[in-house]
């Protein structure tokens, strides 16, 4: 069984007298000791999962669905379990440790502070904890007693992951966390999370827009758009062989190592995502898709198991949510049903 | 940032001792600079206050000596005790050199050292007004607290909005309202607090004495803190506003605290910050900023000493509580400087 579980999400924040759907409808699972990749421009509902999980977005936000953890749904946990859970079954690494530590207080205090919590420790056994936990991030002990502006960076964020680390979770939630950081930095954080979470045999899921850092980190990859996840699959295959117009696109965004093709021409997406509060008819995609066809603008389509269309491995378990790869497109006139994408379609594809 | 992690991690490892020395260096070097601003507002204070009251219209000789019959030599006379027959840059020297002695000269009307009358006046005044800021301050912050935590709340919109319609209302009109309503023993309410003054005639023992004083504090205590409260009120709810939506909530939050631990460890420390210079520049005021409580309730402090001070104007008791009050002011902003880096870790730096 998936340690988690993600349902038919949906987020919507009220502003003013309209609503704005965030998430419209995101399903995603996570194997226990497996890394999920959360892939997706700004705005297109990453960070409001990333969130929702821990039911800590604000009461604006309406939120729908199942979110399963161990089984038992986060969205109608009572607020005693619900406090339980956070940190001690899943912990965040936020983006920009600056902000998301607080600035008057030490961070060995700050570290220290769920491990009281949530276990009988005593203060000695909390200080030896600590210390060791920062000395796992590469950090000296003696930098407890340090406030988060004496730290670069580079440190916060170590300290941050060590904060995660604390109370020994079984889900590591990494939203951006390396955004705020420059390049040598980032592959630093990104290496140590990767193998910390390795050694502690913790699931991950890592929220980025970079779509080869994630297939590089992960095994599996969920790319979003305007609120929804519009492929799904195997990180290396989701990565190379994109199905997904969108995947293809953030695929090709970054220079490929080693291509000097791709160096000189990196392709760009043009146009911005839709106004989740007007989203255009049909496929979300629509309007900046380059192959988009007339049935795009009707048809909504949403995720369907994807075959391996060009003979290879690895493609095993991927769906994406494109008219394209529909069944009874890839096969013409084969498929006996003509098919309703937008209700038969199955939500998930394991 | 730059440099890679196995430098960036043990980087000033073992400087531990050097960075102390560092440390507190630096801190001397800052309590320096605050002490330097400190004297050189002092010296201005000193000099204002002297050509200040010199410029106000009104000729103490003349008021003292005010309906009754005087011989040009007897004013004469009158002038040349108080100095007043020297040229304008002697007084000033002689006022100066008198200010390093502690003399603050002797008081046109009482006819006694001025060190004096202020001795006498200066506790009521501190007891009157650091009470009464001490507990707005509380009242303000916790209120303050409790309505930004609820933002648009049913506690918020009652709090915020009964503290700014005390804080519109003349504390001389509360006053009054409160002798009449509570102290006066109008019809069937009987008259439950004095009506003015600090303690009843005849008092003696230690405790009878504090029970007395108490009893006469009640009235102008709670008419300066009605008034007053709402500025903490208010500078703590935005600051906690502020504060609302900062990222270091979600992670205490995400951690699982109680939504009261969220606020009392995480936010409150963090929104107190401005309010605290907020309150250490009030309690500067506190020895002269409460002349009309001080009127209404005939409270025997230096409010009205300084009112009828000027009404002469006795240039001595004027110029000697000028440069108090100011320096009341001074020294608080002082210690808000100097305790300002204990709250807040990053102006250490």
């Amino acid at each position: 069984m998936n340690y988690l579980e993600v349902k038919d999400l949906r987020v919507t924040y009220r502003a003013g007298e309209g609503e704005i759907p965030a998430v419209r409808g995101a399903g995603f699972g996570l194997a226990p000791g497996s890394k999920l990749g959360v892939a997706g421009e700004s705005g297109c509902g990453k960070s409001t999962v990333a969130l929702a999980l821990l039911r800590l977005l604000p009461r604006s936000a309406r939120v729908q669905g199942e979110i399963l953890l161990d089984g038992e749904d986060v969205l109608t946990m009572r607020w005693g379990r619900l406090r339980a859970v956070r940190w001690a079954g899943a912990s965040i690494v936020f983006q920009g440790a600056m902000h998301s530590l607080n600035a008057v207080r030490r961070v060995g205090d700050q570290i220290a502070e769920p491990i009281l919590l949530h276990e009988n420790a005593t203060p000695g056994e909390v200080s030896r904890r600590v210390g060791r936990l920062l000395e796992q991030v590469g950090l000296p002990r003696w930098r407890a007693k340090a406030y988060p502006h004496e730290l670069s960076g580079g440190q916060r964020q170590r300290v941050m992951i060590a904060m995660a680390l604390a109370c020994e979770p079984r889900l590591l939630i990494a939203d951006e966390p390396t955004t705020a950081l420059d390049v040598m930095i980032q592959a630093q954080i990104l290496r140590l999370i990767d193998r910390l979470v390795g050694e502690h045999g913790i699931s991950m899921m890592m929220i980025s827009h970079d779509l080869s850092v994630l297939a590089e980190t992960c095994d599996r990859l969920a790319v979003m758009y305007a609120g929804r996840v519009v492929e799904e699959g195997p990180a290396d295959s989701v990565f190379a062989d994109a199905r997904h117009p969108y995947t293809a696109a953030l695929s090709s965004a970054f220079p490929k190592i080693g291509d000097p093709e791709s160096r000189r021409n990196p392709h760009g997406l043009p146009g911005d995502p839709p106004d989740p509060a007007d989203p255009p008819s049909g496929c979300a995609f629509r309007p900046r898709c380059p192959v988009a066809e007339e049935r795009c603008s009707t048809v909504d389509p949403v995720l369907w198991p994807v075959e391996p269309a060009a003979v290879g491995n690895g493609a095993a378990g991927r769906a994406a949510a494109c008219v394209r790869m529909l069944p009874e497109m890839r096969s013409a006139g084969v498929a006996a049903e003509p098919a309703e994408p937008n209700v038969a379609a199955p939500e998930e594809s394991r | 940032m730059t440099a890679p992690a196995h430098s960036e991690a043990p980087a000033g490892h073992g400087a531990g001792s050097g960075e102390q020395r560092e440390g507190i260096v630096r801190g001397l070097r800052y309590i320096g600079a605050k002490l330097l601003t400190a004297a050189v507002s002092l010296f201005a204070v000193m000099v204002t206050s002297f050509f200040l009251f010199r410029i106000l219209p009104g000729d103490p000789v003349r008021s003292m000596t005010q309906g009754r019959e005087v011989t040009v030599e007897q004013e004469q006379e009158l002038r040349r005790q108080f100095g007043l027959d020297q040229p304008l840059w002697q007084q000033f020297l002689d006022y100066c050199a008198g200010l390093f002695r502690f003399d603050l000269g002797v008081s046109y009307q009482y006819r006694i050292p001025v060190a004096e009358l202020i001795g006498e006046r200066i506790g009521p005044t501190v007891l009157l007004a650091g009470t009464g800021t001490l507990i707005a301050a509380l009242l303000g912050l916790v209120l303050g607290t409790r309505a930004g935590w609820r933002r648009g709340s049913a506690t918020d919109r009652v709090n915020t909005g009964v503290a700014l319609l005390l804080w519109s209302v003349p504390s001389f009109w509360l006053g009054l309202l409160l002798i009449v309503v509570l102290a006066s023993g109008a019809g069937w309410v009987p008259g439950l607090f004095p009506t003015g003054g600090m303690m009843t005639p005849g008092t003696t023992g230690l405790l009878d004495v504090a029970l007395d004083v108490a009893h006469h504090l009640v009235l102008p205590v709670a008419t300066m803190v009605a008034v007053v409260y709402a500025q903490y009120l208010m500078i703590m709810r935005s600051s906690l506003l502020d504060e609302m939506g900062a990222d270091y909530l979600t992670t205490a939050r995400a951690k699982g605290l109680r939504d009261a631990l969220v606020l009392r460890r995480h936010a409150v420390p963090n929104a107190l910050l401005p309010t605290v210079t907020l309150i250490f520049l009030n309690l500067g005021q506190v020895v002269g900023g409460v002349i009309l409580v001080e009127t209404v309730f005939a409270w025997p402090g230096l409010g009205s000493l300084f009112y009828s001070g000027l009404t002469v104007p006795d240039l001595p008791l004027v110029q000697a509580l000028f440069v108090l009050f100011a320096s009341a002011v001074i020294l608080m902003n002082l210690l808000a400087d100097l305790v300002y880096p204990l709250l807040d870790p990053r102006v250490r730096t």
